[in-house]
Formats: C-alpha cells, structure tokens, sequence
C-alpha cells in the first residue's frame, strides 16, 4: 500500500485553476521527482500535503487513514517536513540552536536543555553523515551546509516524509551532488522523499519515479527516468518537442559595435573586483562571460549599464563614448535584463502594464507634456503581452501574480520591443523551465540576428555554452581565457573558471 | 470588455480599503465605550454629544470643517512622503516655518489685497518645503535617516520660531509671544463670519485632487510609485531617486507650510507660539486612515475633525473628561494601524465556518465514491 496518497485534489484560486482532480501517491522509502513547468501546480500540490494550502476538493490519507491538515503543524506531526526553496534560519544562532527552535528540549520546565539538544543534533549529524559542526553559526556556512540544516530540522521533528522545493535552485553544481548523495543516505535509511523540480537532469540522476504535472493536470504518474531521456522528458512536461541542445551560431558578424577598455571596479572597501578587463563585442556576435559567482560578473554588468562609476573604464558604442548615469546608458540603446528580476528588474506591487514601461516612462510613446498616456500605454501592453506571449488574463494585475518564466518575459518584452543597439542579460533564463527558457533563448538569437550585440552572463554553463559565439572566462576580476564556446569541454571550462590556466588545461587535455 | 474588468477591479479595490478603515472606525466606537462605560460614564451620551457637536448642529460643523483643514493638509504631506517611501516626521517643524513665514509675509511686506495672501501663503508653503528638501538633502548626501533629521529640524524650528516670537518679533505691549499682526489685505477670507472656517478649506481639498492627479497621471507620479516600491528596481530603469525624494519631501513639507500659514492668515491673523500643537504628527493617523490616497485623505480629515469637534462639545455640555475622545481617535488609529486585529478574528471565524463545510464535504464523499 501507498505510504501517502492524495485522491481528486481541486485547488482553484480567483481566476485559475491550479489543480484539476490530481491523484498523488507516494510509496516507502521512494525519491520521487514533480516535474512540471513554472505554474504547473507542483508546489500547490505539495503545499497541500504539508497543511499551508487547502484543498477545494479531494482527500489526502497516510498509511489508508484519512487525514485533514489545517495548518504545517499536523502535518509534521505526522511526520511530514517541507524544505522550502527560501532557507528559514536566523543566521546568527548555530546549527543547533536553528534546528531546535520552536521545540526546544528544557530542563526544570523552563530552562532549555543545551546539553541534551547539542547530543540529539550530533546525533543525527553523524548518523546521516551531514559533516557540518553543530556549534557553527548559520552566517559561516556555505548555501548548501545551510540546506542540510534545513533538512536536519526536518530530521530533528522525526521526518519520514521529506518534501524538498527546488532543491537546487540556489546550489553550485558540486553542492548539488553532496546534497544527492545526503538524500541517498536518508533514503536507505527509510525516508520517502519529494523533490519538487523543473530541472531535468537532476530527476534522472536521482529519480526512482518521476509524476509529471501540466497545467494543474495529472499527465504521467509513474516515469521511470531511467528509462527516459532528458528530450522525452521535456517533452513530457512541456507537451511539445523542445530543443536545447542546438547551438546556433552566428552567420554574419560584422565589425565592432560595442567596446569595453580598461574596465577597473574597485568596492566599498577598495578591493578591486575588477582588475583591467578589456573586450569588444562585433555586430551579430553574442559574447557570454562564464565563470563562478562573485568572480566580477555583477561589476561588469553594473559597470556597463552605469549602475556604478567604475575606477576606470573607456565603454564606446559604434565608435562614440558613453559615460553617465543609468538613464544615459539606456538612452544609448544598452537593453538591460537585470541579474534578478525581482529586486531589479520589476516592481512587484506595480500591474503588469506599468511594468512594461519601466526604464522608458519618459519616452514620447509613453508620455507626452509630462502626462502618462495610460492609453497608449495600455495598447502598447497588450501588444507585448500578445507579442511575448505573456500568460495573464489581465495585464493591470500586479507583476508579482505572474509566474517567473511569465516575469521574465515581461522583462524582455519591456527592452526588445524597443531600438536597442546592445543587449546586456544576466541570467536571463534563471528559475525557468525548459519551454520558457527555449523561448528567452530564441529571443537572444533572433536579437543578435537583427545585427546587433549581446553580452550575456549566466552561471548556466549549459546556457553560455549554447549561446554564445565567443566566450570568455573570468576568474578573481580577470579575464583567463577568451575561447570559442566549443573549444574546451565543459570540464575543461570548470577547470579555467576554478583558476587553472589555458595552459594546464591543455596539457591535460593532450 | 475589457475596461469594465478594469474599473470593477479598481472598485473593489476601493470599497476593501472603504470597508478596512469603515470596521476599524465601528471597532474603535464599539471598544472606546466599553472605555467609557467602565469609567462610569454613558457612551450614548458621549456619543450623542460627540455628534451633535460635530455634524448635529451648524455650528459644530463649522467647527469641524475648521478642524479638519490644517490635518487635511499635513494629511496629504505625509501621503506624499509614503508615496516614495519616506515617512516624513518633519511635518510639525515644516508647519511652524510657514506658519512664521506668512505672518512675516502678512505683516511686513505691504501687497494689494488678494494678492498679498497668495504670496503669503505661497512663502509660507515654500519655507515647509525648504525644510522638506533640506531633509532630503541630509538623507541623500549623508544617509541620515528622516524620520530623525524630521523630529530634530521640528525641535529646530520650533524653539528658534518661539525665540523669534517672544523676543525680536514681539510687538511692545503684548502679553503672550507673538507677532505683529498682518496687514488685512493678507487675510484669508471666513467662510461664516466670526468663526475659523476660512477658504483655506478650498486650498486643501484643491491640494489633494492636484496631488491625487499628480500621483494618478504625471510621469512624476509614476516614477514616486516605482522608488516607493521598489527603489533598487528605480535605481536600474534609470529614474532620478535623489532628485525624487527631493521633490517628494519638498512637496511634502509644502503642505505642511501652508497648513500653517491658512492658520495663520485664516484665523489667528499673527503667528502665536500655539499656532499647533500637533497637528503635524495628526497628519500621520489622518493619511494612515486614507490609506495614503490623496482624496482618502479628504474624508479622513472630515472625520478627524468631526470628532476633535466634538470632544470640545462633550467637554463643554457634559461632565464627562473630554479625554474619553481621545480614546476613541487614538483606537481608530490603533485598529487602522493594525488592520490584522479586526480582520483576523473576521478570518478564524470564516475558517472556521469552511472548516466545518469540509469536514461535511469530506464525510459526504466516500459514499458517492464507494467501491
């Protein structure tokens, strides 16, 4: 018998239905991969099952009994702990203290017992091989010790029933590996996990079943991703043929368009994230920047959309200078997508139709004699939304109702349905699924076929690779390797953005 | 089709926040006689005397159009600082510096009439703003934070307005501190005849439908949306945020000034040492209760003022400590303040009525689906 199963579940909110008679079930001891594109209904389904949302319909039983959960309270009591994708610890208690709050052991009624929660924490720590000091304080450790704390709270509260929401979304490649390999552990130990997920290679490198959800609609229940190639799975979620894998490489480049000189960025405490760099981007040419995070990346976006007054730098733009604040640079035709959408990109709380004029309020279309032309403007939004492909019912709904691949789309529909001259995106595909992300990538070549020039950053290797037409690779502020993307393997790639040298690399290679 | 979605959207949008400050004006009555009763007093009576002193006769509603002018006006400069994210504490200070301006004004600089008020008023709406841009300025240049450089420029401006009015502005012969007063083509007009509702009335309803149209229509208003709720996201769309902020608090403390000077050119005819006492910090509750929408501010003012009204009246034709009053304006602004404690038990109880719908439902179900 199923361990948990879910029968009929309706969920609707104003407006959409989020999910339409889904049968869940979940056996002992099984990771099992939700797979969905953004807005299919995964984590409502799951949220469901934790007690945070209610059902409109349908019944939920453990172990064949049937339970009703009002709030994440009975559902832990049964066992059943939700990770959520936002980490839930105060960075400046230790491991402990994190993991045991709101059921601190005491002692004398009143007085909690340090000794005995420290001896349970490192208890389960070496049980389960978690390799984290219980005594550390949350703020020194790194993103993905921080999410086995998350677990190990749920592990603290008995778990048997693990729910994890987009583990990986926030995790190094490497870190993804050590947290499988903390799942595998929990599994031989009996856990059952879920892993709520878009990703597909993470479902098959850790899958023993994967459900798939499309539009709030049950499709496949029992995937064997095994059996499954990264394409059919695609295709499974999306429910069309998706290609990522093809490169398109530019046709026609021209001469250069876009020229960056001795770029020098020091921060706020005179330590120079950015050590000189110099490049020049042709027409028709996307030039990608690869490497890990927090290598110069954002400086180099900051610097070229006159974010900040870099030390020093020579930006020009077909052969003319730019200098000036951030209304100059967009003046200029520098298109920008932000690093992140939500704290940079949008204003939540403002519609959607406001959102679709950020950055370019002041233009003639836009308004006229210091009026808004909210008429035009509504015109105009509608037009992006048809043209962008925008699912809302209603474009003066509040930005932050929409999905993120949804948010993304309005956020390139804001910079390409203008004259840009150079398109400067940072992780323009981040939090996407596969069909959203298929979409902003054919956006960025039918862009730089027009002529024009991008300058992409992603910490996607797969992405940079895939796009690009020259690649460079930045380590510690410098660029180490200026290459065509094919040219190293994706190994090979690592090793340069972990500071190893074009030199070594190939020694090695050869 | 569409445009009916959208109006009927805004509409209920509307009646919530009409329907939030509604529950939360009848809770503050209901809990504020609860007050009353324990005192040992009758709330009916304090009621019943609070309405009629305000709105029953007409010269309670004189008085509380009168009241309810200077708080409309500091009202919508704390509005215009929320609107960009900036709670603005200075608006006391900002009063007093109009209030003493357009006495000086008024009684110094000898104009025609009519035109002499619009200048005074004018000057004194100027030197608020002043002091709103000089806000600005600390909190840009420096990075101080306003709501402190606001509650240390009041104590500036208060204290050195108090200097000026009790010793070099002091006309020879005069008891209490003040100035001389203004010239009569300075006065703003009365109303009625020997009572303090004057034009300045008008002035503050024009404000706030200029502000409100400004806020609504201009590309100034969009991009004080845009800082106030997200000003990293202004940072990147190129909008000017020093220069916003500036403008907001300017105008803000424009407000404030002429609030100040339609007392003083309206009713007191000199600035006095008294010219407020509080009425800048009233304009907090009095835009909180608005929801901080220019023309909400217009009806918020009216209440304000009617129940400042009538707690005069209570303090005149009955026994009852008109403090009682106070109680029930400062629960307004609580039960506003904090919207979660009238809408939540409203939530437990809907809960808990669905509760019971699904657990029926649930309990239904497996009849209809036996196997």
């Amino acid at each position: 018998m199923e361990l948990i199963k879910m029968t009929g579940i309706t969920k609707e909110y104003p407006g959409t239905v989020a999910l339409k008679d889904v049968d869940f079930y979940l056996k002992k001891g099984e990771i099992l991969s939700l797979l969905g594109e953004n807005g299919a209904g995964k984590t409502t389904l799951m949220k469901i099952l934790y007690g945070m949302e209610k059902q409109d319909k349908g019944e939920i039983y453990i172990n064949g009994e049937q339970v009703s959960f009002s709030n994440p309270n009975d559902a832990i009591a049964r066992g059943i702990c939700m990770v959520h994708q936002h980490f839930m610890l105060v960075p400046a208690f230790t491991v402990t203290e994190n993991v045991i709050a709101g059921i601190e052991p005491t002692k004398n009624k009143y007085f909690v017992d340090h000794k005995q929660a420290e001896d349970r924490v490192r208890e389960l720590i070496n049980r389960y091989n978690f390799n984290i000091d219980a005594d550390a304080k949350i703020e020194s450790l790194s993103v993905g010790e921080q999410q086995r704390v998350e677990i190990l709270k749920a592990l603290y509260r008995d778990a048997s029933i693990l729910i994890l929401d987009e583990p990986s979304a926030v995790l190094t490649p490497n870190e993804v590996d050590e947290l499988f390999v903390t799942l595998r552990k929990l599994q031989s130990q009996g856990t059952s996990i879920v892993i709520i997920t878009h990703k597909l290679r993470e479902t098959m490198s850790i899958a023993d079943r994967a459900m798939v959800l499309r539009s709030g609609l049950l499709t496949h229940d029992s995937v064997d991703p095994s059996l499954s190639s990264v394409q059919e799975l695609s295709e499974l979620m999306v429910g069309r043929l998706i290609r990522l894998d093809n490169r398109q490489p530019s046709e026609k480049i021209g001469s250069v368009m876009f020229s960056v000189k001795d770029l020098v960025v020091k921060d706020d405490r005179g330590v120079e994230r950015l050590k000189g760099i110099s490049f020049d981007i042709r027409e028709g040419e996307i030039l990608g920047f690869a490497g890990v995070e927090g290598n110069g990346q954002t400086q180099i976006l900051e610097a070229v959309t006159g974010l900040i007054q870099p030390e020093s730098i020579e930006m020009t733009l077909n052969g003319e200078i730019i200098t000036g604040d951030a209304r100059a640079h967009i003046d200029c035709g520098i298109g920008h997508v932000p690093e992140d959408r939500s704290t940079m990109g949008l204003v939540g709380g403002m519609s959607i139709k406001s959102n679709f004029i950020l950055g370019y309020h002041g233009y003639p279309d836009v308004c006229k004699n210091k009026l808004m032309r909210w008429k035009e403007i509504y015109a105009f939004g509608e037009n992006c939304r048809e043209n962008f492909q925008v699912k809302t019912p209603n474009i003066e709904a509040p930005v932050s109702s929409l999905s993120g691949g949804n948010q993304q789309k309005v956020v390139m529909a804001r910079v390409l349905s203008r004259e840009q001259k150079v398109l400067v995106a940072a992780h323009p595909t981040r939090g996407l699924d596969v069909g959203a992300m298929e979409y902003v990538h054919q956006q960025i070549f039918d862009f730089r076929d027009q002529g024009k020039a991008v300058l992409l950053i992603s910490a996607e290797l797969d992405e940079v690779v895939r796009l690009s037409d020259r690649l460079m690779v930045l380590f510690e502020g410098k660029i180490v390797a200026e290459c065509d993307p094919t040219e190293f393997t994706k190994t090979e790639l690592g090793l340069l953005m972990t500071g190893h040298s074009v030199e070594t690399v190939r020694g090695m290679a050869s | 089709m569409i445009n009916k979605i959208q109006l009927s959207d805004k509409t209920t949008n509307f009646l919530i926040a009409l329907g939030k400050s509604s529950l939360a004006l009848v809770t503050a009555l209901f809990i504020g006689g609860v007050i009353i009763s324990l005192g040992g007093y009758s709330f009916v009576e304090v009621y019943v005397s609070i309405f009629k002193g305000s709105l029953g006769t007409s010269r309670g509603l004189i008085l509380t159009l009168a009241t309810a002018t200077p708080i409309m006006l500091t009202g919508l400069g704390f509005a215009l600082g929320i609107k960009v994210g900036i709670v603005n504490t200075g608006l006391e200070g900002q009063l007093y510096a109009g209030a003493m301006i357009a006495a000086l004004v008024g009684a110094y600089i000898p104009l025609p009439s009519g035109l002499h008020t619009a200048v005074a008023l004018l000057a004194g709406g100027a030197a608020g703003g002043l002091i709103g841009a000089l806000m600005s300025l600390f909190k840009i240049r420096f990075g101080a934070p306003e709501v402190i450089t606001g509650i240390m420029l009041n104590s500036v401006v208060m204290f050195f307005t108090s200097y000026l009015s009790n010793v070099p502005l002091k006309p020879e012969g005069a008891a209490a501190a003040q100035t001389k007063e203004i010239f009569e083509t300075a006065r703003l007009t009365r109303i009625v005849p020997r009572s303090q509702l004057t034009t300045a009335l008008f002035i503050a309803i024009l404000m706030c439908i200029l502000v409100y149209f400004m806020h609504k229509k201009t590309v100034w208003g969009y991009q004080m949306m845009v800082i106030g709720l997200n000003p990293r996201a202004a940072d990147v769309a190129g909008i000017n945020s020093s220069y916003m902020y500036t403008a907001a608090l300017s105008l803000s403390g424009f407000m404030a000034g002429l609030a100040g000077s339609g007392l003083v050119l309206g009713i007191f005819r000199r600035f006095i040492e008294e010219v407020s006492s509080g009425l800048g910090f009233q304009g907090i509750p009095v835009s909180a209760l608005a929801g901080h929408n220019p023309l909400g501010v217009i009806a918020s003012a009216l209440l304000f003022g009617a129940l400042e009204a009538g707690s005069l009246i209570v303090n005149q034709s009955t026994a009852i400590p008109f403090e009682f009053v106070d109680v029930v304006q400062a629960l307004v602004v609580v039960f506003v303040a904090a919207p979660a404690m009238i809408t939540d038990p409203f939530k437990f109880v809907c809960m808990k009525i669905r509760k019971r719908r699904l657990t029926d439902a649930i309990s239904e179900v497996p009849h209809e689906e036996g196997e």
